[in-house]
């Protein structure tokens, strides 16, 4: 490798620019978590501390005060965790479902409505009759404002995800369904059975962005709910940051009356509770998305 | 082609169709067709549904852009005004500056973002220590997880006026104060930085994979040459990577006239002060509809960025074509 040049040279501008690139990259880095950094050094934060010293790098005062408001269980917090808990798993079950029998019928050669049908959710990508007509259906003709339904149904299919669904299963060994059709198994068994098995990469990695989807939520209820009582996670979160007060402002939190709201380090401490099980799963399962991003880049 | 639906319907119906041979032979031929694709059609059904339902159902509804729309009334018996609503909004600087916000800031994310993205998938792809790598590559990619609720109380830690990390750092240098979320001059650098902020971990780690696609013999031979990894860098990473980079500007550019809501509502906290350079077409429809409930106007704004969108993603689509059919929409 290195016979043309002084092998000391070589070792040193090589290590050198090793040492270049890894320090800018650790400033970029630094610079990427410093948001995240500031907000968990504020969840840990005295409440007083915090108003006059400000927000900084590490806790000002280290105080639990915030988890423990959290923990006490105010009664909006535990149901906007249930429903975003509930949304997101029924959502992503159903979508799996509904998308990846879609898909695979349209990566069926046999099946003649093959192309109107990729047509029908192309165009969708293409032209859309926007939010104002899509309000007053949703609200007018189906009245499903404030309806638990409405934070799932219309994420259900999303046409991107179809289309990596579909690459996917076209990419599956064309014999083994071709036998299975010769030994007479149905076309539901062959896509239960055998097709379904086989494409879990493609199901994971999917089911982990529909799971981003829905955990990460707030349009919907942005538009169509207005019951504090089916109020997602993410629209909570919206809703204490306009007024922490939010939180208290029901009658069964009688218990926590009497303890004064430490109202912007709990903001805080919401953010971190309402972003934790997404870090850890995305932490976990890095590679999932990674492939993820790769396949939604490639298209097939 | 035949309705298929009726098909069925129609040879029971009216036997007088059996009496044309030919006729009956295309519906036969229909009929085994569906035989045998029952089980792919009750397959794709509930997910075509919906797609009718949430995409489809609305799209008639486009038409409230050209009724004066009264709720007690609804859509279709609601009075025709013509373009009225289309003047009124023309009439104002609204239209103006949403558009002009829509399409500069855009402009300048889709150009921060490729350039930031590369710049750091070259860094990225550098690293030869596997530990490090793992640890900036979660690093930057960690923004693309996080909701813009999320984002927006992120970015208040750090802009408030009263304790936020930036004053705070401001009074720590003897500098005055800036009240963020009230200078509208500082917004579209505020919102550029959040944009890359947000996206570029996923853009350069989509960059990284088409770059360790690179056969490493290109390498090789040019280390033979004695070309600097510089050298290497201009010569062969950037133009093997060039047509990944064109498609994507493209496919952006195609979306030129659609702005990310959540970064313009949650990001700017939907301040008004800031709305000279921060409000965009999304902005002001869900604006007019929700606040103003001004659904005339809001229907007009959101039909004039359906139309003037499918015009431009059908471009940017069309040369997409021209240089790479495989990935383009359709």
């Amino acid at each position: 490798m290195t016979t043309y040049r002084s092998f000391s040279m070589y070792r040193f501008s090589k290590n050198l620019s090793q040492w270049i690139v890894n320090i800018t990259l650790m400033l970029v880095s630094f610079i990427f978590l410093l948001p995240l950094i500031v907000v968990i050094s504020a969840s840990l934060s005295d409440e007083k501390a915090l108003t006059t010293q400000g927000y900084s790098l590490l806790p000002q005062q280290f105080s639990l005060a915030a988890y423990e408001y959290i923990f006490m269980g105010p009664e909006r917090l535990v149901r906007a965790y249930s429903v975003t808990i509930f949304v997101t798993i029924t959502g992503t079950l159903l979508g799996l479902l509904i998308m990846s029998m879609l898909a695979y019928s349209l990566s069926r050669q046999e099946f003649k409505f093959r192309k109107p049908f990729s047509f029908i959710l192309i165009f969708t990508m293409l032209f859309s009759g926007g939010l104002v007509p899509t309000y007053l259906l949703i609200t007018q003709v189906l009245h499903l404002k404030d309806n638990i339904l409405v934070l799932i149904l219309p994420y259900l299919v999303i046409p991107w995800f179809v289309f990596i669904l579909r690459s996917f299963f076209a990419g599956l060994p064309q014999e083994l369904i071709e036998v299975a059709r010769v030994d007479g198994a149905s076309e539901w068994r062959i896509f239960f059975q055998l097709v379904l098995p086989l494409s879990t990469p493609a199901l994971a990695t999917v089911g982990l962005f529909l799971i981003l989807v829905y955990w990460n939520d707030w349009w919907l209820s942005l538009l169509y709910i207005n019951d504090p009582n089916l109020f997602p996670l993410q629209y909570l979160l919206y809703s204490i940051m306009r007024n922490a007060e939010f939180l208290t402002s029901n009658n069964s939190t009688s218990m926590l009356i009497g303890v004064e709201l430490p109202t912007q380090t709990l903001r805080m401490a919401m953010v971190v509770i309402a972003m934790g099980p997404i870090a850890i799963a995305f932490v976990a399962l890095q590679k999932y998305f990674i492939r993820g991003a790769l396949i939604g880049s490639l298209k097939g | 082609m035949i309705q298929l639906t009726n098909a069925p319907q129609k040879e029971k119906a009216n036997p007088a169709a059996r009496k044309v041979s030919d006729l009956s032979g295309r519906l036969s031929r229909v009929l085994r067709d569906l035989r045998k694709n029952s089980a792919f059609i009750f397959m794709s059904l509930p997910g075509i549904l919906l797609v009718l339902v949430f995409s489809y159902l609305p799209m008639p509804g486009i038409i409230i852009a050209f009724k004066n729309f009264k709720a007690n009334l609804g859509l279709w018996d609601s009075a025709w005004v013509g373009f009225k609503n289309f003047q009124f909004l023309f009439a104002t600087d609204i239209a103006w500056r949403i558009t002009i916000n829509t399409v500069f800031l855009n402009t300048i994310f889709i150009i921060t973002s490729i350039v930031g993205s590369l710049c750091l998938a070259l860094l990225l792809n550098e690293v030869r220590i596997k530990f490090l790598a793992r640890f900036y590559q979660s690093a930057v990619f960690f923004p693309y997880f996080i909701s813009w609720v999320i984002v927006g109380l992120f970015g208040y830690a750090l802009l408030n006026y009263d304790n936020g990390l930036l004053n705070m750092t401001l009074d720590k240098l003897g500098l005055d104060r800036i009240d963020w979320y009230k200078s509208p001059t500082l917004w579209p650098a505020i919102l550029t930085i959040t944009n890359l902020w947000k996206g570029a971990g996923y853009w350069s780690i989509v960059y990284l994979a088409a770059m360790m696609g690179i056969s490493p013999e290109y390498y090789e031979a040019a280390e033979l040459d004695g070309a600097s990894r510089w050298k290497q860098i201009i010569r062969i990473t950037l133009p093997l990577i060039t047509p990944l980079i064109i498609i994507n500007f493209l496919l952006s550019v195609g979306r030129i006239f659609f702005a990310d809501f959540g970064m313009f509502y949650y990001v700017t906290r939907d301040s008004k002060l800031l709305y000279p350079t921060t409000d965009v077409i999304d902005t002001y429809v869900f604006r007019a509809l929700r606040q103003l409930g001004d659904f005339g106007m809001a229907g007009a704004a959101g039909l004039y960025q359906s139309v003037v969108g499918f015009l431009t993603i059908m471009i940017a689509n069309w040369v997409v074509k021209r240089i790479d059919p495989e990935k383009s929409i359709f």
